[in-house]
Formats: structure tokens, C-alpha cells, sequence
């Protein structure tokens, strides 16, 4: 059976019919063709699929859509500026290299935004721990860090797209 | 996942009366285990009652006397409350400490309990404070609530609303975790209570359970080394790839010690 869901992705207003079984990721990517979100481990560990919903970091992957019913969805497509300049936690994943094949990123640079909202100018431990829920199986963490620690004091770091 | 219909309850009354229309549906919470579970096909209710919206079921209020929780409160939200810290800190760090940072902001106190996952940290939590668990029908204490492996004293049809916490004169939860999954390999919480000491363990037996001789132990003098060897029997512990029965049992009497001396300070 169909149902109706609706949302704001991104700033823009989206309604389609789903299965009711139908994932916020599936959605995400297979209805909504935002393919940035990636599905890495498919079982709410690795933080690939993480995007905001109203705010707040959530895996994506280990919800049905119909749970982000009237809901409020950022994807890594929806950090960067209209104009295409990039997020400033983007910007420093870029400078300091805080990615080495890039499947984690858009989940990482997703997770850090909420990151440093929670943990306003975060030391290096609250990084460490606080980003348990991201996976980098390149292990490349350390320029992770590095980057999300000098995202942290840009004042923009928390505003997304615009 | 199979198919199963969805509705959004609107309150909890709602979601009862739903429940009682069809006996195979399930509620969801924040459905950080139970879609999970889905996903697998382990689970296969006809229909999820979801209580995502009910806003009225979101709360953290604290009294002289004890802190209520609605069922609907986020572990993140538990954690960030600055009257609970205050309050009852050790339950605000629980909280802080469940799964990550993602799951912290869909998961839900409620449904925790509800679910009884045997390495669960919220049930140590309320056995360990003598919590009463509020139901759409009734008050049931944390000590008859966890019966069993995923199993409750909730009848079908029956709901969580809310959880109350009795504020204790200090407490603490130590936990070991599984390098993986996070949920405890074993994790004591320890309080001094009103009513005496409580020492309750989640992740080594089937569920959460009591240690009554350690706090026979604690009553008499409520520091590290009255707990310091006292073992308990491996007997009925979990044994899996993780950790033997007898190694459980020995990070009981470790948990619990450091958890006394967490409570201290």
C-alpha cells in the first residue's frame, strides 16, 4: 500500500507516495535522487546516511520515512551556499584533508555541524568522542578532527545552506 | 523489512486504542531498535502506532523529591537538562553515554524500557534508583517491571507514559562496553537511595537484576571496599563471543566498585 509523505528537503517543500516501509534514506536517495547520503553499513553504526532533521543529526538509514512526516531535512546537498560556496565545516574538510576515499564524508561533515552545536569550540577529546557514530574505514581520522576543530570557531559554522 | 501499515497516533489515548484494534501491531518510539530489528526481519508487526508527534509525551520535570521523564524524552534531551544534572547527574550522564550522538537525538527513554534489551542502560538505571514505571493503566515499580530477555510486566495494549525517579542522595553508572556495539558489556549503577542502597546490573545476566548481599554490603558502609569481593555466581550470565560467564561476573564486582567510587566524588 501507498501513502502520502511530505517534507521539507533542503529548503524545498516534497511530497510522493510511498511504501509505508520505505526508508528516510531510500526516500532520500531513490525518490529524491540526492544521492550524497550514502548507505554504508545499512544498519545504523557507520553514520553514512547521517543527515539533520530539524536540527539534529540523525541516522537516516534506521528510520521510515514517514517518521520525517512534516519534518524539517538537511543533506549534504543542502550545506553549501545557493551561490556554491562551500559550508565552512566543507571548507576545512577540504584544507585539511579530512578525507581519504570520501564515502564517510558527506555523513562526517553532517555529524560535525551537529557536532559543534552541541559542543560550541570543542577540545580534541569531545571531537574524539562525540564522533563515535561516524565510521571512517580509510581510518583517516585525525584530519577529521583537525578539520572539525578549526570549523569550530568559524561563526557561520552552524548555519546551513542560505 | 515485511509490510506493515503506519499510523501516526495523536496522543496517547490514540495510540491505545489503536493498539487494542490490532492485537500484531506495535508502537513505535524512536524505533532506534525496533526498525533495526525490522530491517532484519525479526520482527514483523502488522502495523506501527507511531507516538513521534505527541509532543505531551516529551518532558524532564523535577520535584523536591523525584524527576518524571515522558516516554517520548530523547536520550539527548535527558542528557542536555540542566535541572536533571543537578538533580540526578548520574542518570543525565547515563543518557549521554547510550549508543551515539545520532541515535542519542531519535531514541527514547520510553521506549528503551519498553524494549528491555537485555544490555540496555536504562533499566540499570531504574532498578538501581527504585523508579515506578507509569503506564496508560497503572504504576508498576522497576523491580517487578523487566521480567525476562526482551520481555516486560506491560500487558498488550498497555503503554508507557512516563517514568518517575526517586532522587537519591548520590549514584553512579560504571559501564564496560562492548567494543562495537557500545551497549554494556556489563554496566552497574549504584545508589544510595532513600530507602538504602541499590546495586543494579544490566548486560551480564538476562536482564537486569539486583545485587542484594553488595548492598547489605554498601548499607553498612557505603564505600568501594565493601564491594570489592563480593562475587556473583556466573551461573545464569551471558556467555557469547564477547565475554565468558565468569569474566561478566568478575566486571560485576569491578563495575560496581568503581561505581561506588564514582558516587563519592
Amino acid at each position: 500500500m501507498a501513502v502520502k509523505v511530505s517534507m521539507t528537503v533542503n529548503g524545498k517543500a516534497v511530497s510522493h507516495e510511498v511504501e509505508e516501509r520505505t526508508l528516510l534514506v531510500n526516500f532520500i536517495r531513490e525518490t529524491l535522487k540526492l544521492t550524497g547520503t550514502h548507505v554504508g553499513c545499512d544498519t545504523a553504526q557507520c553514520g553514512a546516511c547521517t543527515v539533520l532533521m530539524d536540527g539534529k543529526a540523525i541516522k537516516c538509514c534506521n528510520m521510515v520515512a514517514m517518521q520525517a512526516e512534516g519534518a524539517n531535512i538537511t543533506t549534504i546537498e543542502g550545506v553549501a551556499k545557493a551561490d556554491g560556496t562551500l559550508h565552512p565545516m566543507q571548507q576545512a574538510f577540504k584544507e585539511h584533508h579530512g578525507l581519504q576515499c570520501g564515502f564517510c564524508t558527506p555523513g562526517m561533515v553532517i555529524s560535525a555541524i551537529d557536532l559543534v552545536k552541541n559542543y560550541p569550540n570543542p577540545t580534541e577529546e569531545q571531537i574524539r568522542e562525540q564522533l563515535e557514530g561516524n565510521l571512517c574505514r580509510c581510518t583517516g581520522y585525525h584530519n577529521i578532527v583537525k578539520a572539525i576543530k578549526a570549523a569550530s570557531t568559524d561563526k557561520n559554522v552552524t548555519v546551513v545552506g542560505g | 523489512m515485511y509490510a506493515f501499515q503506519y499510523r501516526k497516533a495523536k496522543s496517547a489515548d490514540d495510540a491505545v486504542s489503536a493498539l487494542a484494534a490490532d492485537g500484531d501491531a506495535k508502537i513505535l518510539a524512536g524505533g532506534q531498535s525496533l526498525v533495526a530489528a525490522m530491517k532484519l526481519r525479526l520482527a514483523q508487526p502488522s502495523a506501527l502506532i507511531d507516538l513521534g508527534t505527541i509532543a505531551d509525551l516529551r518532558y524532564v520535570k523535577v520535584s523536591a523529591t523525584e524527576v518524571t521523564i515522558g516516554a517520548m524524552t530523547t536520550h539527548a534531551a535527558v542528557a542536555a537538562s540542566s535541572e536533571l544534572k543537578k538533580a540526578i547527574p548520574a542518570l543525565a550522564a547515563l543518557a549521554g553515554d547510550i549508543g551515539d550522538r545520532q541515535v542519542r537525538n531519535m531514541g527514547t527513554c520510553g521506549g528503551s524500557i519498553a524494549n528491555n534489551d537485555p544490555a540496555a542502560d536504562y533499566p540499570a538505571a531504574c532498578q538501581g534508583l527504585g523508579a515506578t514505571i507509569i503506564t496508560n493503566k497503572r504504576k508498576i515499580s522497576a523491580d517487578d517491571f523487566f521480567k525476562d530477555l526482551y520481555e516486560t510486566a506491560l500487558d498488550a495494549g498497555e503503554i508507557i507514559t512516563a517514568v518517575s525517579f526517586p532522587i537519591p542522595k548520590r549514584a553512579a553508572y560504571m559501564k564496560f562496553k562492548h567494543p562495537a556495539s557500545r551497549f554494556a558489556l556489563v554496566g552497574v549503577f549504584v545508589a544510595e537511595a532513600a530507602d538504602g542502597p541499590r546495586v543494579a546490573v544490566t548486560g551480564a545476566g538476562p536482564g537486569v537484576f539486583r545485587v542484594k548481599n553488595m548492598e547489605q554490603a554498601l548499607a553498612k558502609k557505603f564505600a568501594p571496599e565493601s564491594v570489592a569481593s563480593i562475587k556473583v555466581p556466573a551461573d545464569n550470565l551471558n556467555a557469547d563471543m564477547h565475554a565468558q560467564a565468569d569474566y561478566r561476573a568478575h566486571l560485576v564486582t569491578v563495575m560496581a566498585k568503581r561505581a561506588v567510587e564514582k558516587a563519592l566524588k
